[in-house]
């Protein structure tokens, strides 16, 4: 009785992959010399990719390596500026996201792209069904069809559930019924196993071999190198935007795969300088932020050293900043300050003990591109240019005009407005801000983030500059040549916490990659 | 029944203002008193339900007073030029679209924020009336204008039937129909719906014509309570309408809001006022009664909202988007 109520859910889904049968076609998707670029920024070089029916077809490489920008130009939401994309032997001309999804082509994303406010039945039904905006809506039906997903995928979602009140891994259940429920013939999954846990990776590898049996093909994105061993047929390996090796997954082992992504040269030259090491500035014992899954994280770094952080994106980096900085307060662990310990429990805390942050995104919480370059460097210490409550704009240009001079600032003067400034030269201002409070810790998240190379190696000798001055850095980094070339020692998070710390000598590029995958520790 | 929560809580509330009025204040409950809160509110119920479609959008109206006075205005002369009230109430219902249309294409195509627009639109509106009317009323109605021609009495009757009507119609279309679906969602997360095939621009554009529409029914029935029509009517109206639809449980954020809801704190809200009166209150509590009544939804929406944020994230393991572009 129970075999046979099994069967009639199998019969089902046949029923939903016409396509495949249908078709005689066998490969989904050709795309062939991919470029693009952002800004003048390269992000894709020549790439090529294929995917065949029934096939698990795995994309791997380093933060930056050009994934994502490639899921993007997949599912139309770029358009490329050189190649051509085949879907099931017929070359597409344009792509949007709309022509897209009629192509078959469904993207589940990290982060879900649900409505929050609406039922997990509402949400599914919304992208599946046709017809005209006055058509009346059968509610019992889309029910019915949610729990019939659901069902497929093996997930126990309620689906009058309101999305909002579901966990991560149970919203990503309902993108996945999504996309089953769109008859999709390619399935894109990027980083579809971040937030599941075990249980849930092995049901989600058990629909995907259902996928594969129907014929669809699936691109597979992820950092973690087991899976893809588990479930991949093939391997694309991307680096710096360009297809650096495509092998069946047998073939190549993991060791293999780490140097193929890794594999170049340390390409600048870094300005290292032999410093004696003084005393502990900070020092971090056990440090746990349950909200943010930062946890048991222990370091220290001394004045005059520079402590890389590496690890990937979503490995915790910057939530252990903002923890350490008290923007998001930790609830368990200890912060040291100069042999003393403390509690940092807001910014205005973390600076007064003389800890300064200069986040990843500068444009959004670093500086304020409508002010003034003299008034950017001072926001954090007004208390030096204020005389009585009041700024003493004579001192304050005479501070910025003294940063902007030591880290070459180019501009007319410390007057005009940091927008209108380069990348490269926003940062330095970032820089100025934290350094005119004098501070003796100075955690750098992603420094040279789209900064042009002279201002990088400018910021480089800066930050050796500083750190020979004393001062204790820690620089949060996902370029492996900045790691390695600036760093003294190099702490490696994996999944929310410090997996290892290197010292200068001891690391390469591959080690560090197989910790922050999570391989080694 | 944890869906409905914030329309059983203000059901209970009006339920319990009732029973203390009962107890104290039977008068409260005199026909003559009933009938003229109904009748003064019923136009705040009708610009309430077009403003809960703006906010579920996420966007805002606050030139609704000002467009509602225009109706007004647009009614009355279109009566007296024309003597009929059909012609007069579709110049009234067409002027608020196209004053909504106004607001909306700015919205929706410019990408200007609603609070700005709207703001501009009241102020301008207002202004740009007081020098077409050059601060006169209009007069002289046509006898057929008043009640609709109705008797006194039949009138509440009809003006009710036809609320409830438009109320029905609209939630039903909310509910039901893949267009209010549309509504909804890009309210909830725009990108989502775009995503989705929605096209959210002509989604936002359409619910203030809606709204200023509704605008325009709600001067109409407002208008024929009287033998003049005043060029400054609606004044103060946006903050009725606006906090009867928050206080009825639409975030204003977007994406969240029920029209039950609306029509209970259009009731809560009006009926506090002269309920105040009746219990020997000084009338002057009032507005500071409908700001505390206000403050206490949204701050229920906050506490909840902290909450569910909490459930929602995960001990561990959390991961951050991927970068866009070529980080």
């Amino acid at each position: 009785m129970r075999c046979g109520m099994r069967n009639a859910v199998f019969a089902f889904s046949f029923s939903c992959f016409p396509f495949t049968f249908s078709l005689p076609v066998t490969l989904l998707l050709d795309a062939r010399n991919i470029s693009k670029s952002f800004a003048g920024l390269r992000a894709l070089n020549r790439v090529s990719f294929d995917l065949h029916a029934g096939e698990v077809h795995a994309l791997v490489g380093e933060n930056g390596a050009g994934k994502s920008t490639f899921i993007k130009i997949v599912t139309g939401a770029e358009t490329p500026d050189a190649g051509t994309i085949a879907v099931a032997g017929r070359e597409v001309p344009h792509l949007d996201p709309h022509i897209s999804r009629d192509l078959g082509i469904a993207a589940i994303y990290q982060q879900p792209s649900l409505f929050p406010h609406l039922t997990v039945a509402e949400n599914i039904a919304m992208s599946l069904e046709r017809g005209t905006l006055w058509r009346r809506i059968d509610r019992e039906a889309r029910r019915r069809r949610a729990s019939e997903l659901l069902e497929r995928i093996g997930a126990s979602v309620d689906p009058d559930a309101r999305v909002a009140a579901l966990t991560m891994p149970e919203q990503q259940v309902v993108e996945i019924a999504k996309a089953l429920g769109a008859d999709a013939r390619i399935v894109i999954m990027d980083e579809p196993t971040a937030s599941l846990s075990e249980r849930e990776v092995e049901r989600l590898f058990g629909v995907i071999a259902r996928l594969r049996e129907h014929g669809v093909g699936v691109i597979y994105i992820s950092h973690r190198l087991e899976e893809i061993a588990a479930i991949a047929d093939r391997i694309t390996v991307l680096r710096d935007g360009e297809t650096i090796a495509t092998r069946p997954a047998a073939d190549v082992s993991r060791a293999e795969l780490i140097r193929l992504m890794v594999g170049r040269e340390l390409e600048a030259v870094f300005p290292k300088r032999d410093v004696a090491p003084g005393e502990i500035a900070l020092e971090v014992k056990a440090l746990t932020n349950r909200r943010t899954g930062v946890h048991d994280v222990s370091f220290s770094v001394r004045r005059g050293e520079i402590l890389g952080i590496a690890g990937l994106v979503g490995s915790g980096r910057t939530q252990l900043a903002e923890t350490i900085f008290g923007l998001t307060p930790a609830d368990a662990g200890e912060i040291i300050v100069k042999g003393t310990a403390v509690r940092i429990e807001s910014p205005s805390q973390a600076i007064a003990l003389g800890i300064g942050y200069v986040p990843e995104d500068r444009r959004q919480h670093g500086i304020v591109l409508e002010m003034s370059i003299a008034a950017n460097a001072s926001a954090a210490s007004l208390a030096a240019v204020s005389r009585g409550g009041l700024i003493d704009r004579a001192a304050e240009d005479t501070m910025a005009g003294r940063y902007a001079e030591r880290f070459r600032i180019k501009a007319p003067s410390v007057a005009v407005e940091v927008g209108s400034l380069s990348g490269g030269n926003q940062q330095k201002v970032a820089l100025a801000r934290w350094l005119s409070t004098s501070p003796a810790v100075l955690i750098l998240d992603e420094p040279t983030q789209g900064v042009d190379v002279g201002s990088k190696a400018e910021i480089h000798a800066l930050m050796q500059e500083l750190a020979a001055d004393g001062m204790a850095i820690v620089m949060i980094s996902s370029e492996l040549p900045e790691i390695l070339g600036m760093s003294d020692r190099i702490a490696v998070m994996h999944a929310g916490t410090i997996r290892r710390v290197f010292a200068r000598g001891e690391a390469d590029a591959a080690k560090i990659l197989a910790v922050a995958l999570g391989h080694e520790s | 029944m944890q869906r409905h929560r914030r329309e059983i809580t203000l059901a209970l509330v009006i339920a319990a203002l009732a029973v203390v009025l009962a107890a104290i204040a039977p008068g409260y409950f005199a026909r003559e008193n009933l009938g003229d809160l109904f009748l003064a509110n019923m136009p705040v119920l009708v610009a309430a339900i077009g403003m809960t479609l703006v906010i579920l959008t996420g966007n805002i109206d606050i030139s609704v007073g000002s467009m509602f006075a225009i109706c007004s205005v647009v009614a009355g002369v279109v009566a007296k030029m024309s003597g009929s009230v059909a012609l007069a109430g579709l110049a009234a219902c067409a002027t608020g679209a196209a004053l909504g249309g106004l607001n909306g294409s700015l919205v929706a195509y410019l990408r200007m924020p609603s609070i700005v627009v709207t703001l501009a639109t009241m102020v301008a509106l207002r202004d740009a009336l007081r020098w077409w009317t050059e601060g006169a009323w209009v007069q002289d109605l046509p006898r057929g204008f008043q009640w609709f021609g109705l008797p006194q009495a039949a009138y509440p009757v009809v003006a009710c039937a036809s609320v409830i009507v438009l109320q029905s119609i609209t939630a039903w279309i909310m509910r039901s129909v893949a267009a209010g679906r549309a509504v909804y969602a890009t309210g909830s997360n725009e990108d989502a719906a775009r995503l989705a095939g929605f096209n959210t621009a002509r989604v936002k554009l359409a619910v203030f014509v809606v709204a200023g529409a509704f605008t325009g029914i709600a001067a109409l029935l407002n208008s024929v309570r009287f033998n003049q029509i005043p060029s400054n009517a609606g004044i103060g109206l946006e903050m009725k309408v606006i906090a009867a639809a928050i206080v009825g449980g639409a975030a204003i954020r977007g994406g969240e809001g029920s029209f039950t809801g609306t029509l209970l704190g259009v009731v809560l809200l009006g009926a506090i006022g002269p309920a105040l009166t009746f219990l020997g209150v000084s009338a002057y509590w009032e507005r500071a009664l409908q700001g505390a009544i206000i403050l206490a939804a949204v701050g229920i929406d906050a506490v909840r909202e902290r909450r569910s944020l909490h459930a929602a994230i995960p001990a561990a393991g959390r991961s951050t988007p991927l970068r866009a572009g070529p980080a």
